[in-house]
């Protein structure tokens, strides 16, 4: 089953990946989508705008930062992870 | 075509309020970057920079002054002051109408800005003071200096963000080698150090929070930091004439555009300048004994620089050093170029080459020699200085020593 934070992601990812939610796989990564580093950017300022959270994100370090974007799945869940850490 | 040379230099940055002290700390590997100081810092992630410290602008300009001079305005003025009396010169009679001054800003006046919105859309006052425009505007520091020293010639204001200085510069120098102008005040000033501006850069994600240390394998970003460089360009039959002290050859410059990315560098835009200066000035490019960098700390470009150093210098890049001294001092954005040629100033006079300094971990991508954390003495006969801006728009300068 699909979850609310999933289908609100995918969605933004979509639009800025140009395709249809349908389309986008979880185990896209962001390159398999056609999303470059100011696409990437520009989703994750989409998705703290959504959810009003705060990603930890820099563009020089992609893997060094705590918000794990190698793939549609990992991004999911760590947006899951940010929005349950504000409730609590 | 007339030649141009440097008979004066004057600046005010996070490292120092003079040439003398910010060159001392530049030889000492010192650090101008710490905690950003301004209102509401505790609204921003980015909580670093590099600030002009202890300044007090009181101590410099008078209350009528203050009402007109936004702080990159006060930088410019400051830095042109230090210039203008090392150069000994005085713009009277023919001369002032054969003087004139370019200067390159990104933001301009961005604190005056930053505060009247502040004080219309969130103190909801419905008045501001009624020099808000001469204040924020982008040719204010030029005009001021033109003001101050009777310069009647051509002025006027360059912006083309990271590169604007670099620009400045390369255009005075054209004026005076195709006799425009005999003498030109040049070089750049920024203050974005305020709120909105930070927080627009932060936006972006290429800020780091920890420090400004390029080419490191473990950079994290960039570092903004404020101040300005101002130098006296003469025209060099006319500075030996009259005695002056000659400080270094401004012996080439080319500019080109990526035609690209908006934000992207590219390698080939950067060759073409690098060689298209080289090639202005009809130098070989074994003749380069120093490189000062953009060196912006952010993963893209210091990859991309040391790419196209290798393309335009083959072997010889292995043999020529390459610093980045916006480690110490920041990316002062619009005035970086300016205070960054005041390295190539060191290199070609005292023969001392500025470190990168915050330097852990070499970077495949970036194996060039950066002079990692260490000034370092050498003999350089000439020195080049890089700037790569957004919007895909480089210029880079060659000075030769005089």
């Amino acid at each position: 089953m699909t979850s609310d934070v999933e289908t609100r992601v995918v969605r933004i990812i979509a639009e800025q990946a140009l395709l249809e939610p349908s389309d986008v796989k979880m185990t896209d990564t962001p390159v398999d989508l056609g999303i470059d580093s100011m696409g990437l950017v520009e989703a994750i300022f989409a998705i703290e705008e959504e959810f009003d959270i705060s990603v930890p994100f820099n563009a020089n370090d992609p893997q060094g930062s705590a918000f794990d974007i190698s793939s549609v799945r990992s991004i999911v869940a760590a947006v899951k992870s940010l929005v349950a850490d504000q409730t609590t | 075509m007339r030649r141009v040379v440097i008979t004066g230099a004057g600046t005010i940055n996070p490292l120092g309020a003079s040439v003398p002290a910010t060159l001392d700390a530049m030889q000492e590997g010192r650090c101008g970057i710490g905690p950003l100081e301004i209102r509401d810092v505790d609204r921003l992630s980015v909580r670093i920079a590099g600030q002009v410290g202890g300044y007090d602008e009181t101590a410099h300009f008078d209350r009528q002054q203050l009402s007109l001079y936004d702080r990159f305005t006060q930088f410019a003025l400051l830095s042109a002051a230090e210039a203008v009396a090392q150069s000994g010169i005085a713009f009277n009679g023919a001369l002032a109408e054969r003087a004139g001054v370019v200067l390159g800003t990104s933001g301009g006046g961005l604190n005056t800005q930053d505060d009247n919105y502040r004080a219309v859309y969130e103190e909801g006052k419905n008045r501001v003071h009624p020099f808000i425009v001469p204040r924020l505007m982008n040719n204010a520091a030029a005009s001021h200096i033109s003001m101050t020293y009777n310069l009647q010639g051509p002025s006027f204001t360059v912006a083309s963000a990271c590169a604007s200085s670099n620009h400045a510069m390369g255009q005075a120098a054209q004026m005076i080698r195709t006799g425009l102008a005999d003498v030109m005040l040049t070089g750049g000033s920024e203050a974005m150090l305020c709120f909105g501006g930070v927080k627009a850069w932060e936006g972006l994600r290429v800020m780091s929070k920890e420090a400004c240390r390029p080419f490191c394998a473990t950079r994290t970003g960039m570092v903004q930091g404020e101040g300005a460089g101002v130098f006296v360009f003469e025209e060099r039959d006319r500075a030996l004439a009259r005695g002056a002290e000659i400080l270094a050859e401004v012996a080439g410059f080319a500019m080109t555009s990526d035609a690209g990315d908006i934000v992207t560098p590219s390698r080939h835009g950067a060759v073409r300048a690098i060689a298209g200066a080289l090639r202005d000035a009809g130098l070989a490019p074994e003749r380069v004994g120093y490189i000062n960098a953009h060196g912006t700390g952010t993963t893209a470009n210091d990859r991309t620089e040391c790419a196209a150093v290798r393309d335009v210098f083959g072997g010889h890049a292995e043999r020529l050093v390459i610093s980045s001294t916006k480690s110490m001092h920041g990316h002062l954005i619009g005035g970086t170029g300016a205070v960054e040629l005041l390295a190539c100033l060191m290199a070609l006079r005292d023969g001392i080459v500025a470190p990168t300094i915050g330097y852990r971990e070499p970077d495949p991508d970036c194996a060039l020699d950066i002079v990692p954390n260490v000034a370092r003495e050498a003999r350089i006969d000439v020195a080049l200085s890089n700037a790569f801006a957004f919007g895909g728009l480089n210029a880079v300068l060659a000075l030769a020593r005089a």
